[in-house]
């Protein structure tokens, strides 16, 4: 294991610190936000305070920010110990990680200005986006070039997952980017009516698709055997989801368009798309799930592991009612509800966020150079997973509650065929939601304040429960089981 | 929506290509090797060989077939229209006819009432107020009571006229209630002085001196819409400035703004989405509200 001492650990531990920053500033916006949909007076009367700015702030930071440095880290981490070869450039590596920050710090100073694109999930305005193609293609250079310097055979399937993240996202990123600047802050979308929308949804579902799906099922690949001491379920399965899933997710996007302009046919194909998308989907949730058999127990004592585990049903609950609500019947209940908004956060929150904290449980102590499962406490891990599992329950409830009933008002209609309610009527009854959710989000912030205490003190080499309770099973050389 | 041949071609074989070759990748790995493990390791990470859940194969071949049967029946393989001959221009037609065939008697039969009889009459008073709801509530308030910009419906002042063929031309047709901007014009000083002027039509504190000076060149500039007296046209939808009445809010602070900017007030026309009989009550229903 001579490769070992040359891995590149320093830029995979600044991504995880990142990780643990980005998170927490992102979802304390989220809380803010979410209280300003509750309470309109937070927004201050301050235009860059205000719910239209930083709402845009919220979703950059926790996906492209939180997610995204969660992902590069155990990108980068993953291929050099899957590879044995360090990776292919320090130098580029260190670009890609002070890159991506620019990226974000600019995020966080244009959008409150009220600088934006208007494209959902793109709203930076083009100077940023030619510096994220290029911090992006940098990253596709140092990963690829590590694949390709790799002294084992095969490529582990966590790097497929990687490969494709790194492909895909530069190909939407760069064709929905494409605009006309009028100024240096101000672009035009270089496509025109349902053409830019359908170029928009083709681009923001396949960000759900191959950032915060294929990207995080490379997380779950690697760290769900590893935490798990397990090997994975079957490989056949990885093969054959794999390919789907990448082959199938391009189609769905349209399935955000439904009963609008856009061609018939375009709806009829993206729905039937995104049902054929579940099994594909369910084969990630499958293959990790599975690999703990035998190995059940575990989930008893060792709460990164729940977390791994819990955000896989998470991930399996959410790509099951993606689908269901890509039927256009459904859909015609559920757009533009709140129901919306909770089933990207059973995905956002009970998925992404929870399998990034469990792989960074897993991954911080390594990269202080202590052993696994060495964190500064490993209680505090588990009071973090029920804050974070308690939190997703009460949000994505309560947006269930607001989405149907939001929905069942917007269509009921009197006996002289006029709508029952006015728009205003189900703002008033969606208030009781709002604050619950507020509850909810604010519960899994604390969660993610708990993580960053934890973090915090283990960098500082401190270790709290060590002598509490020493019987953490996983770092018993018997491997015993009391 | 028609596409040309090419594209036609493309989208049925791109689509039916897709699904044949993810069938196939399903079928091609449904035999595995008969080994505990491929035999790979990284980083102490082992892979079983078993095979794919039964019950998993089951649920994506069934998708798929449901999709190809979705995509036979309804428009989706190419320029095909599906047998079932479904299009969302139709399924909305027939919704909106099913609709209109439906309720159109009793909206003929209200709006056949006179204004003083629809104050009487509780159905036409509860389906004037759900219309008003539905249709204009956003900009004008739940009780008509209006925003800066939108005109309060629930008081005695029409800036357009208050008889009901009058309402009823603002919401079949629109109105677009341009002010132009004076600054360029009359520049500050002028501003100032009518502001000053205007005030004083509403008798309320101002400046003499400037009063008089800005009412030289209200005669000229605003007098056309507003009238000599500042009473208001309402032919021209020219506000009435002499009363505590503002739309776009009364202090000194505000008037010198909408006269150096301007405005723009538009109210959409309603007529192709409600038709005569709906406006009719509506008219009737906010006649009878600003009483």
């Amino acid at each position: 294991m001579g490769a070992e001492q040359n891995y590149n650990m320093r830029v995979v531990r600044w991504f995880a610190l990142m990780t643990v920053v980005w998170g927490l500033i992102g979802m304390l916006v989220g809380l803010l936000i979410a209280g300003q949909l509750a309470w309109p007076v937070l927004n201050f009367d301050i235009p860059w305070l205000s719910y239209g700015r930083l709402r845009p702030l919220h979703t950059n930071a926790v996906i492209f920010a939180f997610g995204g440095c969660a992902l590069m880290g155990s990108a980068l981490y993953i291929v050099q110990r899957t590879c044995k070869v360090a990776l292919f450039s320090d130098r580029l590596a260190s670009f890609v990680f002070w890159g991506w920050q620019l990226v974000i710090v600019s995020a966080v100073i244009t959008l409150p200005m009220g600088l934006t694109s208007s494209k959902e999930y793109a709203e930076l305005e083009w100077p940023i986006d030619i510096l994220i193609a290029l911090v992006w293609v940098a990253f596709g250079v140092v990963f690829f070039g590590t694949i390709a310097r790799r002294t084992v055979q095969h490529i582990y399937v966590a790097n497929w997952f990687f490969g494709s993240l790194i492909i895909g996202v530069a190909l939407l990123h760069i064709v929905n980017s494409l605009a006309l600047p009028v100024s240096a802050f101000k672009s035009y979308s270089l496509y025109a009516g349902s053409a830019d929308a359908m170029v928009q949804w083709w681009y923001g579902h396949n960000a759900v698709g191959f950032f915060l799906t294929a990207g995080f099922l490379g997380i779950m690949y690697y760290f769900v055997p590893k935490q798990a001491e397990r090997p994975v379920y079957s490989y056949r399965l990885s093969v054959v989801h794999f390919w789907t899933l990448i082959a199938i997710y391009v189609w769905a996007g349209p399935h955000h368009l439904h009963y609008t302009s856009l061609p018939d046919w375009l709806q009829s194909v993206a729905m039937v798309m995104s049902l054929i998308l579940l099994a594909p989907s369910w084969g990630g949730m499958i293959n990790g799930i599975m690999t703990l058999s035998g190995a059940w127990d575990k989930l008893r004592t060792d709460p990164i592991l729940k977390f791994l585990i819990v955000s896989l049903s998470f991930y399996g609950m959410s790509t099951f009612e993606g689908p269901m609500m890509s039927i256009k019947t459904i859909n015609a209940l559920s757009h533009n509800t709140d129901w919306t908004v909770g089933h990207v956060h059973s995905g956002a929150l009970g998925w992404v966020a929870m399998v990034s904290m469990g792989a960074m449980y897993h991954l911080i102590p390594i990269l202080y150079g202590r052993k696994q499962g060495q964190m500064y406490s490993i209680k505090l891990i588990n009071l973090h997973f029920w804050l974070a599992t308690l939190g997703t329950v009460i949000y994505i409830a309560s947006m269930w509650v607001n989405g149907l009933m939001q929905g069942l008002m917007w269509r009921a209609t009197s006996i002289d065929g006029t709508l029952t309610y006015s728009f205003q009527e189900s703002v008033e009854a969606s208030f009781p939601g709002y604050v619950v959710r507020f509850i909810g989000g604010a519960i899994f912030f604390i969660g993610m304040c708990v993580m960053a205490y934890n973090v915090y003190m283990t960098s500082r080499g401190l270790s709290r429960d060590e002598l509490a309770a020493p019987a953490i099973p996983r770092l018993d050389p018997a491997g015993a089981n009391p | 929506m028609t596409m040309s041949n090419t594209w036609h071609w493309y989208v049925l074989l791109g689509t039916l290509i897709s699904l044949i070759a993810i069938m196939w990748l399903l079928f091609a790995n449904r035999t595995t090797s008969g080994e505990k493990t491929t035999g790979h390791e990284w980083d102490g990470i082992e892979e079983l060989d078993n095979p794919l859940p039964l019950w998993w194969v089951g649920l994506f071949v069934g998708s798929v077939i449901y999709g190809l049967v979705y995509l036979i029946w309804y428009p989706g393989l190419g320029d095909l229209a599906g047998i079932g001959e479904w299009t969302s221009t139709g399924q909305l037609k027939e919704i909106t006819e099913q609709h209109d065939a439906r309720f159109a008697p009793l909206y003929a039969e209200l709006a056949s009432l006179d204004v003083e009889a629809m104050a009487e009459d509780r159905r036409a008073r509860q389906v004037g107020r759900r219309l008003f709801l539905n249709n204009c509530s956003i900009c004008h308030g739940l009780n008509g009571q209006g925003l800066s910009g939108f005109p309060n419906l629930a008081d005695d002042e029409w800036i357009w006229g208050r008889r009901l063929d009058e309402i009823k031309a603002s919401i079949r047709n629109g109105r677009s209630a341009a002010m132009p901007a004076w600054e360029t014009v009359i520049k500050d000083k002028g501003v100032s002085e009518v502001t000053q002027y205007v005030l004083s039509l509403s008798g309320r504190v101002h400046d003499e001196d400037m009063a008089s000076r800005g009412s030289n060149i209200f005669s000229t500039m605003c007098a056309a819409c507003h009238g000599a007296q500042g009473k208001g046209i309402a032919a021209l939808g020219g506000p009435d400035l002499s009363n505590d009445i503002w739309l776009y809010g009364g202090d000194s602070q505000n008037i010198a703004e909408s006269i150096r900017k301007g405005r723009n007030g538009q109210m959409p026309a309603q007529l192709g989405k409600l038709g005569e009989d709906r406006i009719t009550i509506l008219a009737g229903y906010l006649v009878n509200l600003s009483q």
